[in-house]
């Protein structure tokens, strides 16, 4: 059931949902947003993707299997998590950078805590359905 | 002191993984626990000989007042070194009992842990502690007992065994908690000076009826003890360890301790006087009508218990003394009977006295370790059996005068029943002719007939130096319990006197009585005692109980357990609501209602109607993402952007995931429910759920909510986490570790969302 | 009003309530989500509920002042949806599971012979 109004729109919609996931993520410290929501905007975005071309283009588009979306975020989590130990500090203390970025704003050890929480989002949302859409067709 | 309780726990352990490389060739060598445990404690004799008692002391529950606390005194180094030194033996001897046996390690670690409980029951200063390690040993027996578990008797056993120590311990532990409760304190040692309060208190009768009922469940006094001759299908060594040594004596041990703290009142001497000495003749008069040894051995092991509780009724000094020796004389000779029974049963197959005969020719040191032990049991002169039951009489005659008459014959009486059953199992099947069967029978290893004969010469040995064993371990273990008065002076030679003349008597009367036992058999083969029937009917009611019960709540139907668990939910929370008093609402406090807010429920009530009367899953799944959407506005409504954000992608996923699945499934259209009275029920029994619960939140409404924790984080996050959404900050920062924990829950549901999808289903497993 | 929230909190579990109590296992699972997202609203009720104050810093400031939403029962409860959703994914699929095994949608299917007697 391949609609070309919604390849068409999915063309369009697709990156936008992906930048505004990006954006919710990156602004999540300071306002609404973060790395669960980003992350769930993020999936649906890849989700749309499927159902609109079909599920193997969608994975070929990602490039990677979702799982190691997962092992990557569980990875970057962790480390964010114990890179202070190696500054002397107890785990998960907020280590900031004390120069803002541009657009971006302060980077800090909780922003790539973040980031871990959004690829494990996407990565689980996303082996979930892929492998449910995959099994049933 | 805690190591030797806990070694043989540690051991056990370690027999689990490295069982399989131990129970070949090398399994004699875990008896160097035994051993080891043995010296620790020898080392210790000066120290508690002197008088002194060495505690040891470690925190375990400090709030509860149960601690590691141990004491080893005179009575706990008695008993210790009986259940280390015969423990040792037993286990050498179990190496070539049980050779070959593909479970000799698990046999191992059972009787390790049993002995560590044992070791830990008699050293425990602590009540409580003291409580853990006995219904250790009864867990422990119970594997022990239940070891050949194919067998369906063994395993009967085993239950009875469990059911009735374990019924014991139930009551012992009110007991025991009831006077912690009266003296204030757990400790053995404060007991002692608490030992008036307890016996003057109210609950005294109460205590002692408890106390009673864990002791004689233990130790198989009437009408408990039919579990004991129950337990003898455990494979020999245990019989010969747990059922005669150590852990029937578990019993009078916890009599003895108590014996200073609550002794010496009419109800506690008269009741164990009366019990004992009814099961010490019961016992005793049944044993000699068995043809099983082990039945015999077993039965006259409950008369020399009932005997044991009858002096320890008696209460004087020589009585006590008595009953120490006692101990120690039975726990010699009866282990060697059962090690020797254990011999002649693994090689000839059979127990039964009217086939036995003769075997002295084949099994020459077996038939000397069972002669000295049935001289031992028989209290012929110069073993430490006839000083034991020198003592005996000696206390019987001592007792005050009205009674002690009654006393001395009841102590007669079993003592030559004891005799003659001593002679039967020791060395009736040794003389006479060697039937044909059995010439081809021929000595086992050394490790298994030597450890008899080492404890049926200790019997001997200890009968010609009983001075030496009277100061060193009857005094100090007499000085704890409650009778105080020098250095107990054992003698082998009392002078010509009239408990001489009784001891020769019943010695006499014993071999005649065995003579005309042989001559003239009277064996019954029947197993239905009046007690036994009674305590399988009890069974009987209660595993029907069990099932019918079952039968009603777990009936296999999800919806029958979820209303039962729900109705019940309901009535507690009716409880607390109209505990809590009438609600009120106070309409100031709360926002004026919007015409948007009021669209929004209504949206989610008709959808919420929707699902649940729809009989097609795609309305449903519409009704489920309208409800989503709903409560996403109120998240918006009400402050709480970014639970909005979430549960709005969170829904559309949903539905994705719905879409993608369910429409391989089939509807759900045939299982409506034609009972109109059942869909009545459910709806009562929701809507009321429903109603408790926005009860319950109305009163929470009105509940000034503690804001502490909120206004830190409030007030922090920018300063602290530099961050202005104080959500976000709480998830990433203040409480990133629950966060952390959470993604990795998720990458959980993840990998098993994807294994159950590939897995492959089998052809078998369609049905 | 908050009295709105009780309402749906109630109704939430009403539903979920009903749900749970029928024989078909899509079913049970709608109600379990629905239970799910009655519990939500009970956490979110157990907090201090402002209308209109999101628990977010505003401008310049350093802490938040005046009065504001309760941010401790919207971290729970964020988690807590994400987490369903996660449960919600893979009781679909042990449903999926179970449905290729035994061919039906009946949560009685699922017992043993030998219990149906009783």
């Amino acid at each position: 059931m391949k609609s070309v109004i919604l390849q068409t729109a999915t063309r369009y919609m697709h990156p936008i949902l992906l930048l505004f996931s990006v954006f919710l993520l990156l602004r999540g410290h300071y306002l609404p947003g973060g790395g669960f929501v980003g992350g769930l905007v993020a999936s649906i975005a890849f989700v749309l993707h499927s159902i609109a071309y079909g599920t193997q283009q969608t994975l070929k588009i990602l490039h990677f299997n979702p799982l190691s979306f997962i092992t990557a975020g569980l990875a970057l989590a962790t480390l964010s998590m114990f890179l202070p130990v190696f500054f002397g500090y107890p785990v998960m203390t907020g280590l900031w950078l004390n120069q803002p970025f541009p657009v971006v704003g302060l980077v800090g050890s909780s922003l790539f805590f973040d980031m871990g929480v959004y690829f494990v989002v996407v990565g689980v949302v996303l082996t979930i359905l892929f492998t449910i859409s995959l099994e049933s067709h | 002191m805690l190591l030797i309780a806990i070694s043989g726990i540690i051991l056990a352990l370690f027999l689990i993984p490295l069982g399989k490389y131990i129970k070949g060739k090398w399994s004699i060598t875990l008896a160097a626990l035994p051993i080891f445990i043995s010296i620790r404690l020898l080392l210790r004799i000066p120290t508690v000989s002197g008088g002194s008692i060495i505690f040891q002391h470690t925190d375990w529950v400090p709030s509860l007042g149960l601690n590691f606390s141990f004491r080893l005194d005179g009575l706990s180094l008695l008993f210790s070194l009986l259940i280390s030194l015969i423990g040792a033996l037993i286990f050498i001897y179990t190496s070539s009992y049980l050779k070959n046996h593909p479970f000799l390690d698990r046999f191992y670690a059972y009787l390790s842990l049993f002995m560590a409980a044992m070791l830990g029951l008699v050293l425990s200063d602590n009540i409580l502690l003291l409580f853990v390690f006995w219904e250790l040993t009864s867990i422990s027996s119970f594997f022990l007992i239940g070891f050949n578990n194919e067998e369906a008797g063994s395993r009967k056993s085993a239950v009875n065994a469990l059911c009735l120590t374990g019924l014991g311990g139930f009551f012992l532990l009110v007991g025991l908690v009831i006077i912690g409760r009266v003296a204030g304190t757990y400790s053995i040692e404060e007991l002692f000076a608490s030992a008036d309060i307890l016996r003057n208190h109210s609950t005294y009768p109460l205590i002692v009826g408890l106390l009673f009922a864990g002791a004689f469940t233990k130790s198989a006094q009437f009408p408990f003890h039919f579990w004991l001759p129950d337990a003898m299908k455990a494979p020999t060594p245990v019989s010969a360890y747990l059922h005669s040594a150590t852990m029937v004596k578990a019993g009078i041990f916890l009599l003895l301790r108590f014996s200073p703290i609550l002794g010496d009142t009419p109800i506690w001497s008269w009741s164990l006087m009366i019990v004992g000495g009814f099961t010490m003749m019961y016992a005793g008069i049944h044993a000699l009508f068995k043809t099983d040894l082990k039945a015999i051995l077993a039965y006259s092991t409950i008369s020399v218990l009932g005997m044991l509780t009858f002096l320890i009724g008696l209460g004087t000094r020589e009585a006590l003394i008595a009953a120490c020796v006692f101990i120690i004389v039975h726990a010699l000779y009866k282990a060697t009977l059962f090690l020797t029974t254990g011999i002649i049963d693994h090689e000839t197959g059979t127990r039964d006295i009217r086939v036995l005969s003769g075997l002295k020719a084949v099994l020459l040191p077996v038939f000397i370790a069972g002669l000295l032990a049935a001289l031992s049991s028989a209290g012929v002169p110069f073993f430490f059996g006839f000083i034991g039951k020198d003592l005996i009489y000696e206390a019987t005659l001592n007792a005050s005068s009205n009674i002690s008459v009654y006393l001395t014959i009841a102590a007669v009486v079993t003592n030559i029943c004891l005799v003659t059953a001593g002679f039967i199992a020791g060395i009736r099947p040794f003389v006479g002719k060697l039937p044909p069967q059995f010439r081809h029978i021929h000595l086992p290893q050394g490790s298994m007939w030597v450890p008899p004969l080492i404890l049926a010469t200790a019997g001997l040995i200890f009968g010609l130096v009983p001075g030496y064993i009277g100061e060193v371990v009857i005094s100090p273990a007499i000085s704890v319990v409650g009778a105080e008065g020098g250095t107990v002076n054992l003698k082998i030679w009392h002078g010509f006197n009239l408990v001489l003349i009784l001891s020769l008597a019943t010695l006499l009367a014993g071999i005649l009585l065995y003579l005309v036992n042989k001559k003239f058999p009277v064996h019954t083969t029947t197993t239905t005692y009046a007690p036994y029937s009674f305590f399988s009917q009890i069974w009987g009611i209660f595993l029907r109980i069990s099932a019918r019960f079952t039968a009603v709540m777990h009936n296999g139907f999800l919806r029958s357990y979820l209303v039962k668990i729900i109705i019940f939910a309901e009535l507690l929370l009716i409880y607390e609501l109209i505990k809590a008093g009438p609600i009120s609402i106070d309409f100031n406090q709360l926002s004026p209602i919007t015409i948007y807010e009021a669209m929004n429920v209504i949206l989610l009530i008709g959808a919420l109607i929707l699902i649940v009367i729809t009989s097609s899953r795609l309305t449903a799944v519409v009704g489920l993402s309208i409800v989503g959407f709903t409560i996403c506005l109120m998240f918006v409504f009400y402050g709480a952007p970014d639970l909005a954000m979430t549960q709005f992608t969170i829904d559309t996923l949903t539905v994705v995931l719905f879409a993608f699945v369910l429409f391989n499934l089939p509807s759900f259209l045939r299982f409506h429910t034609k009972n109109r009275m059942v869909i009545a029920r459910d709806a009562v029994v929701s809507i009321l759920f429903g109603t408790i619960l926005s009860l319950i939140a109305i009163n929470v409404l009105h509940i000034p909510t503690n804001k502490e924790v909120s206004e830190f984080y409030g007030e922090f996050a920018y300063t602290l986490a530099k961050g202005k959404n104080v959500v976000n900050v709480i998830l990433v920062d203040f409480r990133g570790f629950d966060t952390m924990f959470e993604i990795v829950v998720l990458a959980i549901a993840a990998l098993g969302v994807y294994s159950l999808m590939k897995l492959k289903l089998k052809p078998t497993e369609k049905e | 009003m908050e009295l709105l929230l009780v309402i749906t909190m109630g109704c939430l579990y009403a539903a979920g309530v009903y749900l749970i109590l029928k024989r078909s296992m899509v079913r049970l699972l709608l109600g379990i989500i629905l239970l799910g997202n009655g519990t939500n609203i009970l956490i979110f009720l157990l907090g201090n509920i402002v209308k209109g104050h999101p628990p977010v810093i505003a401008g310049e400031l350093q802490s938040l002042t005046d009065v504001y939403s309760d941010p401790i029962p919207q971290a729970l409860i964020l988690t807590a949806i994400v987490i369903s959703f996660g449960l919600t994914s893979f009781a679909i699929v042990l449903l999926k599971r179970v449905y290729a095994i035994i061919q039906t949608d009946d949560l009685d299917n699922l017992n043993t012979p030998e219990e149906e007697d009783i």
